[in-house]
Parts: structure tokens; sequence; C-alpha cells
């Protein structure tokens, strides 16, 4: 049997995701500024910041969608600008924007980004079954996405991200505007990837989410990564109660006033 | 290339092309409805003869010892009432203009005619010194005023040449031969609108083409499908395939409507499959112009705007509006014309599908699809998804 890119990467010590020095310029504005980390084969990281920090551009950049400006970035050791067509493969991006084909019903969409990522047939409509389930959309799945409420959007478009089973995915704010049953379930279902041992890279600006969920975050505020550790671990060194007062301590400023 | 990737997009285009009532209007019922609407208005008013004759004339004795003859001939031609002269430097290209409708009688003046009318008038009483030669008629049979006017206005405009104004009744050398008759079933308004229509349906392609792309830049699907191991060959693939469906599936419902309200074509199975085939490959332009249009716009309004600019010329240029000047001189750059010659050739004038200018129509629209898509696909590829 063929031994996956991941699996190969993972005998040889690469790790999941590598950002060396990764900075995005946009004219003068400095989007993302000289980003430099690395995240774990199974682990959840949380990359934390108001809007604006840098959180999205920097989920593109991974995602191949956009070319940094300078520095390098790989995903199982494979560069994301030379090797975008193989990182491809191996990721999936639920973006923030939850992009959707209105006329297409929720299972539909699903379906069709199985077969973009190549979900053999006999597969494909057993794991649609689970993941809906899972994520609490069975009596919906078959109504046309325009119908769908905000919520049950991202729930669907965190399905579309994860349908083919990636060992990397990329999830854009994946909660943000959701009640807080729906978000419960994704919660639920980001705790059961990490059972999978899959590498995740969540980017929120809601604290107690991070905290929730994620192995160690990254807190980022215009462009620059300003701590990283886990979440207990930045609470403790502040001796604060949660991550936004660690933003607080800081940057001097809240995230709201940053946003 | 992975085919099922490429059925998968092909049934989402499909899938909106029948939920997405925008879309659905203007590839599939609009065309149906200006079919009906043009031929309940255009269509059964019987026969409406031209009231001015085309004659095309190929002048074969331009460069004969006595060409002064021959000039006299279409000068004399061209002076007569109700007619409407152009010359032609060859027997081929009047030939084709006739099949296409655009002449209703092709005149060809054999090399020797001034030989003819020289040697008549040396020695006008003996017909065994004089060399005789034939002027070749063709006449559109469609018209059948045209039919039978034409003949004996031409043997009227020998005898002018030959004796200038006082006209005599005697033996001549220069014949005029059966009129030969092209043949077509009929000459309604709405016959000759007919494989306009074609084209013209398949032009609004261009406007979706544009707009659904534009809307999938905009909401960010386009990015999210770009993350997948999709390859834009693969995508390009599907998006062609996708609207020749749609090309296909206008033709057969624009044919079918002109057929309920009494339209006889001159062709055909085989002509039909060749209308397909080309209506097919003018798809690809429509896709292309599309994509060379959603590159550039911002918003799904713009490159409605936007792309009604692109596709109007086609429009307008080269389906089944009547052109003349520069108009006509404009439309030979658009593919669009060559479908409607094509077109206009096998269900007007019953033309076999062995004529060479279907196939010239054919091949020059395949070779403006494949430029139009690739440079589509290049502009598309460079200026349309920005990863900077």
């Amino acid at each position: 049997m063929a031994i996956s890119t991941t699996q190969r990467s993972q005998n040889l010590g690469v790790s999941a995701i590598g950002l060396d020095g990764i900075s995005k310029l946009y004219g003068n504005i400095k989007a993302v500024d000289k980003l430099s980390l690395e995240i774990g084969w199974g682990e959840i990281f949380g990359l934390l910041g108001p809007n604006g920090a840098g959180k999205t551009t920097t989920v593109s950049i991974l995602s191949t969608l956009l070319l940094p400006t300078s520095g390098s970035a790989s995903i199982a050791g494979l560069d994301v600008v030379k090797d975008a067509s193989e990182v491809r493969k191996i990721i999936g991006l639920c973006p923030q924007q939850p992009a959707f084909y209105p006329f297409l019903t929720g299972r539909e969409n699903i379906e069709l980004f199985g077969q973009l990522h190549a979900v053999p047939k006999d597969v494909l409509s057993g794991r649609i079954d689970l993941l809906v389930r899972k994520i609490g959309m069975e009596d919906d799945v078959n109504r046309r996405a325009s119908h769908y409420s905000g919520g049950m959007v991202r729930r669907i478009s965190t399905i579309m991200a994860l349908i083919h089973d990636p060992e990397v995915a990329l999830l854009d704010e994946p909660t943000v505007a959701m009640d807080p049953v729906s978000r419960r379930s994704v919660w639920d279902f980001i705790k059961e990837l990490r059972s999978q041992e899959k590498t995740i890279v969540l980017t929120t600006h809601y604290m107690e989410e991070a905290q929730e969920l994620c192995d160690r975050v990254g807190i980022i505020d215009e462009g620059r990564l300003i701590e990283l550790g886990p979440p207990k671990e930045l609470i403790d060194k502040y001796g604060v109660a949660d991550l936004e007062e660690v933003f607080v301590q800081r940057t001097g400023k809240k995230l709201r006033e940053a946003v | 290339m992975k085919i099922r990737r490429v059925l998968a997009l092909v049934k989402k285009d499909l899938r909106k092309l029948t939920r997405d009532p925008g879309t659905l209007f203007l590839l599939v019922l609009f065309p149906v409805i200006l079919t009906a609407v043009f031929g309940l208005a255009f269509g059964g008013i019987g026969e409406s003869g031209p009231q001015m004759f085309e004659i095309g004339v190929a002048n074969l004795d331009g460069s004969s010892t006595n060409p002064e003859w021959a000039d006299s001939f279409i000068s004399n031609l061209t002076e007569t009432e109700g007619i409407i002269v152009s010359q032609y430097d060859d027997n081929a290209t009047g030939q084709a203009d006739l099949l296409q409708g655009n002449l209703d009688a092709f005149i060809v003046i054999p090399e020797g005619l001034g030989d003819s009318c020289s040697s008549f008038w040396s020695s006008p009483n003996d017909a065994r010194v004089w060399a005789n030669s034939t002027i070749g008629l063709y006449v559109d049979d469609g018209s059948l005023i045209a039919s039978t006017a034409i003949p004996p206005i031409v043997n009227q405009v020998i005898l002018a040449t030959l004796f200038g104004d006082s006209q005599m009744s005697m033996e001549i050398p220069i014949q005029l031969t059966n009129p030969q008759l092209i043949s077509v079933s009929s000459l309604s308004q709405w016959d000759f609108m007919v494989p306009g229509m074609f084209a013209f349906s398949a032009i609004f392609i261009t406007v979706i083409v544009a707009q659904s792309i534009t809307v999938e830049k905009s909401e960010g699907l386009l990015d999210r499908v770009v993350t997948t191991p999709l390859t834009s060959s693969e995508y390009i693939a599907s998006l062609t395939t996708s609207y020749m469906a749609v090309t296909l599936l206008q033709a057969v419902m624009i044919f079918l409507t002109s057929y309920v309200i009494g339209y006889r074509p001159s062709t055909g199975p085989v002509g039909f499959a060749f209308a397909l085939s080309i209506l097919g490959v003018f798809s690809l332009v429509c896709v292309g112009l599309g994509l060379i249009t959603a590159t550039f716009s911002k918003s799904a309004d713009g490159s409605t705007g936007l792309s009604f600019m692109v596709a109007m010329p086609q429009m307008f240029l080269g389906t089944f509006m009547p052109l003349g000047g520069i108009a006509d001189a404009v439309s030979s750059v658009m593919p669009s014309k060559y479908v409607t010659d094509a077109l206009t050739t096998l269900f007007l004038r019953g033309a076999p599908v062995t004529m060479l200018s279907i196939w010239i129509d054919l091949a020059l629209v395949t070779v403006a699809g494949f430029v139009v898509v690739m440079i589509g696909v290049f502009v598309f590829g460079k200026w349309g998804i920005n990863r900077h």
C-alpha cells in the first residue's frame, strides 16, 4: 500500500504546518508581519486576535489562495507556493465567508466538494450521512441552501471542508454568528476530530472557544505574533481569568477596541 | 484530468439552469418565446419577393482581345431598371453567394464573348464564321418572380449589347443557357430569420458565464473551489461541456418551436446534425467571451452590463439582422456570422452537407472558438484570480 504524504512527513519528523517569517503586504499595510511558528500533527491550534489582525490572511496563505510577500510556509513539508497542487490534496478549508451554491441543497453542496476531492463513490454517501448526523443537520440537508439560516450555512460549510477527511483542516471563524446550540455542536465535532488526530488550525475571536478547544494558541495583533502557548499556561503566566485578559495585558487594549 | 470532477461541475451547472429562474429564462425560455413571437410576426406571410433583383456577374472575358463587349454587357445590365449588379472575380464566390441567398441570379460571362461579338460584326450574314459563346445563368427559383423575369431581361441585355439602341431580331452567335434554378422551399421573412435565431440565442451564454463566474468570485466560491485538487483544465472542460450542452438544448427547443409554427427547413437529419455541431463549437466562443468578461467584472450587475457590450456586436452583426455597408464588412470578424451563414446554406438553400462553404464556416468557427477560449483562460488565469 502506498504511503501517504502526511504519513511520510510524520515519519520524517516534519511538522504538520510550518510558517517561517511569513509577511504579507497590501501596499504599505502589513497584514502579516514576519510570522513564524510550527504546528504539530494532531494539534488543534488557535489563531486568536481581533478582526484585521491577520488571521484570515495567514489561513489564506496556508490554503494556497494568497502568495506571501516574503517568507515561506509548508504543510506536511510541502511548500504552499511551489507545491500548491499537492497541498490542496491534504487540506480542507472552511472559509470565513461561508461560500456555497444557493441553488443546490445542502447535501448536493457537500457531495460536489466530495467529488472535487475525489472521495470514492461508495464512501461518499455514507460519509455525508455520518457528518450531517454529527453536526445536527439531518432534517435540513435536503433543502435548498438558499433557504438556510446563517447557522445552518456555517455548519454545512464546515462539513464541505471536512468531507474528504483531510489531515489538515483550516477552519476560519467556523462558529461566528452561530447560536449557542449550533456552536456547541460544532465544538463537539472539532473535539471528535482531535480524537482522530487531525491537525486543525482554528481562527477565532471568541476567547472561550479557544480555551475550550485548542491545545495551543497564537495571539496575533496587527499581523505580529505576540503570544504563543497552551491557553492555561498563558492565563497562568499573566495571572488573569481568561485569554481575553491575556490580550488586554499584552497589548494594553481590549479586544473590542482593537476590532 | 479526472472526468468525475468535470462531470460533478457539469451537473452543478445544469442544476443551476433548471433551478435558477434568471438562468432558465435567459438561456431557454427567452429563446423559445422570441422564436415564437418572431415566427408568428414574420412567418406565414407568404412569398415576399424582392422588388429589385440582385444579380451577380463574373466576367471571365476581361483579359481577351475584345474586352469592351463584356464591359458593355455589364453596363447595359446595370442600367436596366430593377436590377442591382454586383461583380465577382470568380465563379465560385458568386455561386456561394447565390446559395447563401445574397443574390437572385448569377451570370457567368464566358471567355470569348468579345470575340463572338466581333466575329458577328465582321460577317453579320455569315453564321459559319462566327465564334459562338454561351453566357451562364443561374437563378434562385425560390422567388417565382425572379426565376420568371430574369432570363428575358438578360436576353434583352444581350441584344442591347450587340445592336445598341437599334435592336434587331435576327440570329446571333451568343446563347444564354437555360436558367439553372437553385431550389428554395419558401421565402417568407421568417425563413430568412430562423438560421440567425440559433446563434442569437447561444450568444446569451456569454452573459450567463460572465455572471456566474463573477458571482462565484465575489462570494468566495471560486476561492473555495480553487483550494480543492481541481485543475484549471478540469474547470474549463466542465465550463465548456456544460454550455455546449445548453447550446444544443437551445437549438432543439428553437427548432421545435419553429417547427410547431410552420417552419420547414430544407435539410434533413444530417444537415441538422451539422447545425448542432457548428453551434456546439460556437458555444466555445461564448464561453471564452464570458471568461474574459468575468475577469474584468467586479460585481454581478457589472458583469451583466459588460457582457452585453461584448455580446451585442455578435448579436447584431452576425445573426438575422439585415446588414449593409460598413456593418456588413465588420460582420466578417464575427464568428456568429459564419454560424448563421452555414445554417442559412443548409436550412434555407437546402445545400448538401458536402458543400465546401459550410465546412469552411465550421473551420472558421472552430478556430475562433479555441482562440477565444485560450485568450479567456489566459486573461482569467492572470487577472481573474488574485493571489497577490
